[in-house]
């Protein structure tokens, strides 16, 4: 896909990052909208608190204390049959992790932002992925936007995805890089949203006119059962999700069905293969274009959904690849990244298994140049198998003289 | 009475009223909580939405699949009964204004939105969430529900635990007379947030708590109850006796019940002859080690003193 | 857990096992009990006490009686009732099974 064109057209807007996704909330129309502020999230909850205050959004905005409780509300809120919403970054989605695991045990479609940001310590404002990937295993269905475009269409999209599978959903896009960039887009207009996604139609509410008891405990001869329908609801999300994004383009006219809308690829077919999420793949696009003009076929392959994982999506985009090369902006301490891990996984009892290299790179914001992609595009290129732990996964951005006691 | 009492069974003659709390619940026998629901339940009435947060109210009602609540119910976590009232609470209010056919019943003004919780719940660690719940002004009636310790983990202290008692983690022992921290005062700490009406009450009479959650749940914004219900269990006296330790409670003031509307003190069950509070101590084994010596002593005379200060600040005494 | 000791074999979990109101009643607490009340129902003066103390619902009125009674299926054996009874007329009496 291409990137969106710098000059706004006739339906564009040019707007920050922040204010996008909240016309975008907007236009979805949630009746609560709970949410606090963190870097470099706050700027949607600003905007969002601005259109209520004029009128321009008539959703309940609570100004809750913390983003622990405006996880919360929004569960008393969806439990309730309202379509809720929340924002937050970093430390704040950690605190929301305790109630986040319970809103999709309790299968409620809570839709948030997530402006994704470093985990401390030390404490870092600046774009990485850790904060995502520290929930993966909560049950929320998770996209990554390259561009604000996407930030607002995967909210949208989020909406009735969520409501269908009765799941909630972490809608990221990275901090700063896209909280803060004046970019031009197309903001859904209330007719379009109208024909794309239909009123919240819950199968239980707190109703005391048909009174129901949510949140019970279960006992080991039914709990198994309960998690395991988060899986199945995790696993039929993809086929509403193809449907999604489907219909979307029909009503919108962005397409986003490449790969049942799992995968977005740039010359998906190269002999070199490069996988990395979110707005760096905007910056990889322009260094693959120069190596293809020098002759090297390398191309990229974005998971657009993280959870569920595109497994069978990821098998035929890089099953025949000569070599991967993983860039990734998380960590797993005491292992290699998440997202290597689990793209090696996916592969293992596929057909082909490529030489995959990784990359750690990108952390809390620290920038990563032209040069550094076309070093690790090179150093893809030699990869083969086998290798060492050491040898498979690289921090090529690390400054190595910082921990080994510098000219001393 | 007749010999044949062995046998005596009223089980298919007798008549169960509406109960929207259920026979059938897990709680322990002589359980005082489980009394506190029984009676919020009566006050409010079908046309409520409960939410509840973890422990012991929790546990004993909703083993899944069965539920003793004749409300609607939630339960989340721990330490959010608070704001997922609020939540509700703000889901209720978008209703009324954009849908007003969305509710079967008349109209959201008649919907009772009631939290729940113990003391640990409510006083430690959703502190936060009833402090923000409150401060925002949502239209909750919160209720604390205190048997002085967090029993549904097993008799752990909180700071509802009166001075001197003995719990799993405030053990008494040869350095130690027990829990050496008095009553958080929650009622006050509400009041300061600006919640018009807070009260205490006792699940001794019933009639006094129930009246104080219906004219609770007459009033526009947040509400703070403090209700208090003996735990058998965890205070280590006989189940029969839960009634009468909850008004012994009472007429020691170690348990004052009264109003606060506005930040002040509207009404103070007064007692005359106020008992002293070793009649009290006395009754129950977790204050049992303060009565085998000096530092017991002077245990028991502090938490008297502190009694003694707040009679005089409540305007207890007849 | 045999089999047939699970009244729950052909349950079917809802999206999020929510839960329907009412249903605890299948779960006859009486099996907890030791000491059962009994009521002398010459002393009861039907006041009801006994109902409004007990945390299981257990002490009702009789039908089409002035007095009161125990629904065994749930009484725990507390005895709450019997120290609240205001004419003594309730005791607990060891239950022999």
């Amino acid at each position: 896909m291409a990137k969106a064109e710098q000059n706004p057209s006739d339906e564009q807007e040019v707007m920050k990052g922040t204010s996008a996704v909240a016309k975008g909330v907007m236009a979805a129309d949630p009746d609560v909208v709970s949410a606090y502020p963190i870097t470099p999230q706050t700027g949607v909850v600003e905007k969002l608190s601005e259109l209520v205050a004029d009128g321009q959004l008539d959703s309940e905005f609570i100004k809750v204390d913390s983003e622990f409780n405006a996880a919360s509300t929004c569960i008393g809120a969806s439990a309730a049959g309202a379509r809720a919403f929340s924002a937050t970054s970093s430390q704040g989605l950690k605190l929301m992790s305790e109630p986040l695991f319970t809103a999709a045990g309790m299968r409620l479609p809570i839709v948030m932002a997530v402006a994704n940001r470093s985990l401390s310590a030390p404490l870092s404002i600046w774009a990485d992925h850790t904060d995502a990937f520290a929930e993966r295993d909560g049950g929320m269905l998770q996209f990554h936007a390259e561009d604000v475009q996407e930030a607002i269409d995967h909210v949208l999209m989020g909406f009735r995805v969520a409501e269908q599978v009765n799941l909630p959903v972490l809608s990221n896009f990275d901090g700063f890089i896209l909280t803060h960039v004046q970019e031009p887009a197309d903001i859904p207009t209330e007719e379009e949203v109208n024909e794309f996604l239909p009123p919240r139609d819950p199968e239980f509410t707190l109703d005391p006119s048909d009174p129901k008891t949510m949140g019970a405990f279960a006992r080991p001869e039914h709990w198994t059962e309960t998690r395991y329908a988060i899986q199945e609801a995790m696993m039929e999300s993809k086929d509403v999700w193809a449907q999604t994004v489907q219909e979307f383009k029909e009503v919108f006219g962005r397409d986003y069905t490449e790969y049942n809308g799992m995968l977005d690829t740039y010359h998906g077919d190269a002999d070199y293969r490069l996988v990395a999420l979110g707005s760096i793949c905007g910056t990889i696009r322009g260094v693959i274009d120069e190596y293809r003009e020098q002759g090297v076929d390398v191309g990229l392959v974005r998971p657009r959904v993280h959870r569920p994982f595109p497994t069978e999506e990821l098998r035929e985009a890089l099953g025949d690849a000569e070599a991967v090369g993983v860039l990734t902006k998380e960590m797993s301490p005491g292992y290699e990244s998440a997202l290597a891990g689990e793209i090696k996984g996916t592969l293992y009892h596929a057909e082909n298994q490529p030489p995959i290299k990784s990359f750690v790179i990108g952390m809390a914001g620290r920038d990563v140049n032209a040069p550094e992609i076309g070093t690790m595009i090179e150093e893809t290129m030699e990869a083969s198998a086998p290798m060492t732990f050491e040898e498979q996964e690289s921090w090529p951005q690390l400054r190595e003289k910082l921990l080994n006691g510098g000219d001393q | 009475m007749s010999s044949d009492r062995q046998d005596q069974d009223f089980t298919d003659e007798v008549e169960h009223g509406e109960e929207l709390w259920n026979p059938g619940h897990r709680a322990c026998a002589g359980c005082g909580p489980a009394l506190a629901m029984k009676y919020i339940t009566e006050a409010a009435g079908p046309n409520t939405i409960v939410t509840n947060a973890t422990g012991c109210m929790e546990v004993v009602s909703t083993p899944f699949p069965e539920s003793s609540w004749g409300t609607s119910y939630i339960h989340n976590i721990f330490e959010n009964a608070a704001s997922v009232a609020a939540g509700v609470e703000a889901a209720y209010q978008s209703f009324d204004r954009r849908d007003p056919d969305h509710l079967d019943v008349s109209d959201e003004d008649d919907l009772n939105i009631i939290a729940i919780g113990g003391d640990g719940a409510t006083a430690d660690i959703g502190f936060r969430a009833l402090s923000g719940m409150m401060e925002r002004g949502h239209d909750v009636t919160y209720v604390m529900y205190d048997n002085e310790a967090y029993m549904n983990t097993g008799v752990q202290r909180s700071s509802q635990t009166p001075l001197g008692a003995s719990t799993t983690t405030s053990p008494a022992g040869t350095e130690s007379i027990g829990n050496d921290t008095n009553k958080k005062d929650m009622a006050s700490i509400a009041a300061d947030h600006g919640v018009e009406y807070v009260a205490t009450a006792s699940i001794s009479n019933p009639h006094d708590f129930k009246q104080k959650v219906e004219k609770a749940l007459e009033i526009d914004g947040p509400k703070f109850l403090h209700v208090y219900s003996p735990c058998p269990v965890g205070w280590s006296y006989e189940s029969s006796k839960t009634v009468e330790l909850a008004e012994l409670a009472v007429e020691t003031g170690l348990f004052p019940v009264f109003e606060m509307e506005n930040g002040e003190i509207t009404s103070v069950n007064k007692i005359s002859d106020r008992k002293p509070v070793r009649e009290w101590l006395e009754t129950q084994g977790r204050f049992k080690h303060l009565f085998d010596g000096e530092e017991g002593e002077e245990t028991i005379e502090a938490l008297q003193e502190w009694i003694d200060g707040r009679a005089e600040d409540l305007g207890l005494d007849a | 857990m045999s089999q047939s000791d699970d009244p729950y074999e052909n349950l079917t979990i809802t999206t999020g096992a929510v839960v329907e109101p009412n249903t605890s009643r299948v779960n006859k607490t009486g099996s907890w009990r030791q000491f059962k009340p009994v009521i002398d129902i010459d002393a009861c003066i039907a006041c009801g006490q006994c109902d409004t103390y007990c945390p299981d619902q257990a002490a009702k009125p009789v039908e089409g009686e002035d007095y009161y009674g125990f629904d065994l299926d749930y009484c725990k054996g507390c005895g709450i009732c019997e120290e609240v009874c205001p004419t003594d007329a309730i005791e607990m009496i060891r239950e022999v099974k």
